[in-house]
């Protein structure tokens, strides 16, 4: 019993996520699992996952946000159509352009709060207000497309099936392998523990626990391969994720983020640059916002002035919802991916039901706080 | 006044023991004793700061015996605590300040005109010339200590307690603020000083009550104002010094691993203050050196600025390591020449609270546990277990976050971290405060051990048996100056006090 209590405890908002799952999937008589519907959950909220990656980095550093999310989506899109609608430039150049771009914006942000020491918040409330701006001086108040196919292939289209078949069998087996990679890198790990000596982690929950992962990851691929197959945005968002998984938890600049936001002052008596963790921490941010205009631009086929309004409150959202503290220092990657996953759910499933969009927003609101509410309290009593 | 058997226990330590403290209307009695004599306890509970009922004994103020619960309970009898961090909000004005939380009209209706007025008046009473509207940020210290007396006058003070009021004043205000409480005294106010300058003492007190050890040792009467020094500093440190210090196997001194000369920094915030004025000092291999003086004395801030300039502005002066001349700017550097920093506040600049003992072991020299900035995790366990059999910290593993151990070990953790990065020359800022006896004698042990392994220490420590039991020589710093350096034989806790005390006094 007392088992389960501490599973539960580490992972309660994966059972939450789990229970408004199957509450959802019951109250719309199983839509919500269809192919189609499994496959658009992951397209409509590859922007928000990227983000809150993103975000989960600059909160980690001591809880400062970013406000200017938004506005930079807006911004690149922009500059995206523009480039490449208007000026029909080469798509692969503007992709590279854009990143660049996202780049100096983070840089220009990340100076005033890092060196100058602004807060985070008046830096990027004003980034708010200026590539919004940006955005619609570039755009004339307008909206630009079609956006070229091939730029489209690459951020929102599927990848191809060589077999055939009734079910996409290169879908199934990017799941079969995805699987055999995490299970090869459980079992070395667990291994390579064992034989240096140290204490490992109980094997039942933990092969439980490598299991579970193991089963979602089949039974969506499944879905998914009865619809059109593996989408390219789950391809950019298993790397974006990947990537900064490993960065935050296995390289030294990973853990000076956690130590900054942990205790700064500790950090900086122990030799670590402050500043600079600070400024990457907002030039990243605004380098995954680039990435997450391109994925939207592609997606919606156009650039529009209004483009992102509230994304940087999806990203905030998904990473305190994913266990991120509001004081920094604590927080996962995969927390923040949870985080956004249940957000997604939670407007996917209440469109599917009918929910009145008016109630929609407040209900998000409410769920917003109970889920946070609910591991803050549970964490308490634990102490 | 008088307060009868006063008990006091924190978690761990008896903080007062059956103090017995009798002060006489319209007196000075002044409260003297080092550092955690339980001088600030005492006034605490006298002002209702620890409520009725956290301690034993019994408090008899005007004949009635007082059972304070809050703050507000023993303003409401006239007495008044003025803490050494003076409580005044910066950005708000004289008058708003004196009457915060006593204001003048309603609760809905605050009375600016009485507010001004009255703030007028007392300001006078005060003898300080400044309009009441005046931001407190815009006067210097010496004028809000005023600005405070004349706040504890807008609650109709009876007993005043001041805790160290002139620590920070120099010496014409301090001298202007001694003749306000000379003034006061004579329109029959009551007052209680707690301050460390024996010079002011003699010159304001009508009695004097010693502290050691949150006891009462005895009280003098100073009513020719002339009272004996020595007679004080004894009852101050009279301790028996017992065997609480491990034995020094005889250790081979080398040459000088680290030299210091003229060493100058000022405040961060107010660059016309010498914080460290002309420090030079030097440091052996194999030796332990002892910096010993008050609290405040600038004891860390000269450790901090040694360390790769960690504070301070306009630091000058000359460093030289090994007989090499460097110029540390950055913590980075500090570390990459071998120094070490061992900080006095653990919990705020030492270690990281929420992450665990192996994340903490590591942070100061993450490229010895990594390769092209990937983290092994393998190896930086296996390190933080070797420091932890090293230095038998109490904890069930390694992954067990710092903020769930006890001070002792934390200490240990913090001890680790330095000794991780291999430093020839480590600085130990209060290395025992604040943990219980004990781990003081382990924390003891491995000081000596590094010592023998050669590495130099410098030990900054307010309590002067710790400084005794373990340096083979002390310097003795006071208002940012070193006023005095004692060999390990001919140095006694009375001669510390004194060169304390009385070069304290001179200035």
């Amino acid at each position: 019993m007392n088992r389960v209590k501490e599973i539960l405890k580490k992972n309660t908002m994966l059972f939450i996520l789990l229970i408004v799952a199957l509450f959802f999937g019951w109250k719309t008589n199983g839509v919500l699992f269809d192919p189609q519907n499994v496959t658009n959950l992951i397209a409509q909220n590859g922007h928000v996952v990227i983000l809150a990656v993103g975000m989960l980095l600059c909160i980690l550093t001591g809880g400062n946000i970013d406000l200017s999310v938004g506005s930079v989506v807006a911004f690149i899109g922009a500059v995206a159509g523009k480039l490449m609608v208007t000026y029909k430039m080469n798509f692969g150049l503007v992709i590279v352009i854009c990143l660049v771009l996202g780049i100096l914006i983070g840089m220009w942000q990340g100076f005033w709060i890092a060196y100058i020491r602004i807060p985070s918040f008046i830096v990027t409330l004003a980034g708010m207000l200026l590539w919004r701006g940006v955005a619609l001086i570039i755009l004339d108040g307008l909206t630009i497309s079609p956006f070229p196919d091939a730029f489209k292939m690459i951020f929102n289209s599927y990848i191809a099936d060589t077999f055939g078949g009734s079910i996409n069998v290169t879908c199934m087996l990017a799941a079969v392998l995805a699987c055999l990679a995490y299970l090869f890198v459980f079992i070395n790990g667990r291994r390579n523990r064992q034989k240096k000596g140290y204490a490992a982690e109980k094997l039942l929950p933990s092969a439980g626990k490598a299991g579970v992962i193991c089963l979602v990851i089949l039974l969506a691929a499944y879905r998914m391969a009865q619809f059109q197959g593996l989408p390219t945005i789950l391809v950019i968002l298993a790397a974006v994720v990947g990537v900064y998984t490993y960065y935050t938890s296995k390289t030294v600049g990973g853990r000076y983020l956690y130590a900054v936001g942990g205790n700064e002052k500790a950090a900086k008596m122990s030799g670590v640059n402050t500043n600079r963790v600070l400024f990457f921490a907002f030039t990243n941010m605004a380098f995954l916002s680039a990435v997450a205009a391109l994925v939207c631009v592609a997606r919606f086929n156009s650039a529009a002035p209004t483009a992102g309004k509230n994304y940087e409150m999806d990203a905030i959202a998904s990473c305190y919802i994913g266990g991120a503290s509001a004081y920094g220092g604590t927080g996962t990657v995969m927390g923040a991916v949870i985080g956004a996953v249940f957000m997604g759910l939670l407007n996917n499933g209440m469109s599917i039901m009918g929910v009145d969009s008016n109630w929609q927003q407040a209900i998000k609101g409410l769920v917003l706080l109970a889920a946070v509410a609910f591991d803050v309290i549970s964490k308490k009593k634990s102490r | 006044m008088e307060m009868k058997g006063i008990t006091k226990t924190f978690p761990g330590v008896k903080a007062l023991d059956d103090v017995n403290l009798r002060v006489e209307e319209g007196g000075i009695h002044a409260l003297v004793g080092e550092n955690g004599a339980g001088k600030s306890t005492l006034m605490n509970i006298l002002s209702g700061v620890y409520p009725y009922g956290s301690y034993e004994g019994e408090i008899i103020y005007e004949g009635e015996r007082c059972e304070f619960q809050k703050i507000k309970d023993s303003e409401r009898k006239g007495i008044v605590i003025i803490h050494q961090e003076l409580a005044l909000v910066p950005y708000m004005t004289i008058g708003e300040n004196m009457f915060l939380g006593n204001e003048r009209g309603s609760r809905y209706n605050v009375n600016w005109n009485a507010t001004f007025t009255q703030a007028e008046e007392l300001l006078e009473t005060v003898g300080l010339s400044e309009p009441p509207q005046t931001l407190v940020k815009d006067i210097g210290v010496g004028k809000q200590q005023l600005v405070e007396i004349a706040k504890a006058l807008a609650k109709d003070v009876k007993l005043l307690i001041l805790d160290e009021p002139t620590a920070s004043l120099n010496e014409s205000d301090s001298r202007k603020l001694l003749d306000l409480l000379l003034t006061l005294k004579k329109k029959g106010m009551t007052s209680i000083i707690i301050s460390h300058k024996l010079n002011e003492i003699a010159y304001v007190a009508d009695k004097i009550t010693v502290l050691r050890d949150g006891m009462t040792i005895e009280t003098l009467d100073n009513e020719a104002h002339v009272i004996d020094e020595d007679q004080i500093i004894k009852g101050m440190v009279g301790r028996e010094l017992t065997n609480r210090f491990p034995a020094r196997e005889n250790v081979a001194i080398g040459e000088v691993s680290m030299d210091i000369r003229n060493w100058t920094v000022h405040h961060p915030l107010a660059p016309e203050r010498k914080v460290v004025d002309n420090v030079s000092m030097y440091v052996r291999r194999g030796e332990v050196v002892g910096i010993s003086g008050l609290m405040g004395a600038g004891r860390t801030e000269f450790a901090m600025s040694i360390f790769g300039r960690s504070y301070g502005v306009n630091i000058s002066g000359e460093m030289t390591l090994c007989g090499k001349k460097v110029k540390l700017t950055s913590v980075q550097q500090a570390i990459d020449n071998k120094l070490a920093y061992i900080t006095e506040d653990r919990k705020g600049n030492g270690l990281i609270l929420s992450n665990p003992i192996r994340v903490n072991t590591t942070l100061a020299k993450m490229d010895q546990v990594s390769r092209f900035g990937v983290i092994d995790k393998d190896k930086e366990f296996e390190i933080a277990e070797t420091y932890k059999e090293k230095l038998r910290t109490k904890t069930p593993s390694v992954e067990q976050n710092v903020g769930n151990l006890s001070g002792g070990n934390q200490q240990k953790v913090l001890l680790g971290k330095w000794m991780f990065t291999e430093p020839d020359i480590m600085i130990l800022d209060e290395p025992t405060r604040g943990i219980d006896v004990g781990a003081k004698y382990e924390i003891y042990s491995i000081i000596n051990a590094l010592a023998k392994e050669g590495k130099s220490i410098v030990m900054i420590s307010s309590e002067l048996p710790e400084i005794l039991g373990m340096c083979d020589r002390i310097y003795i710093m006071n208002q940012g100056r070193f006023v005095g350096e004692l060999d390990r034989e001919e140095a006694t806790q009375e001669k510390i006090m004194t060169l304390i005390l009385k070069q304290g006094a001179k200035q």
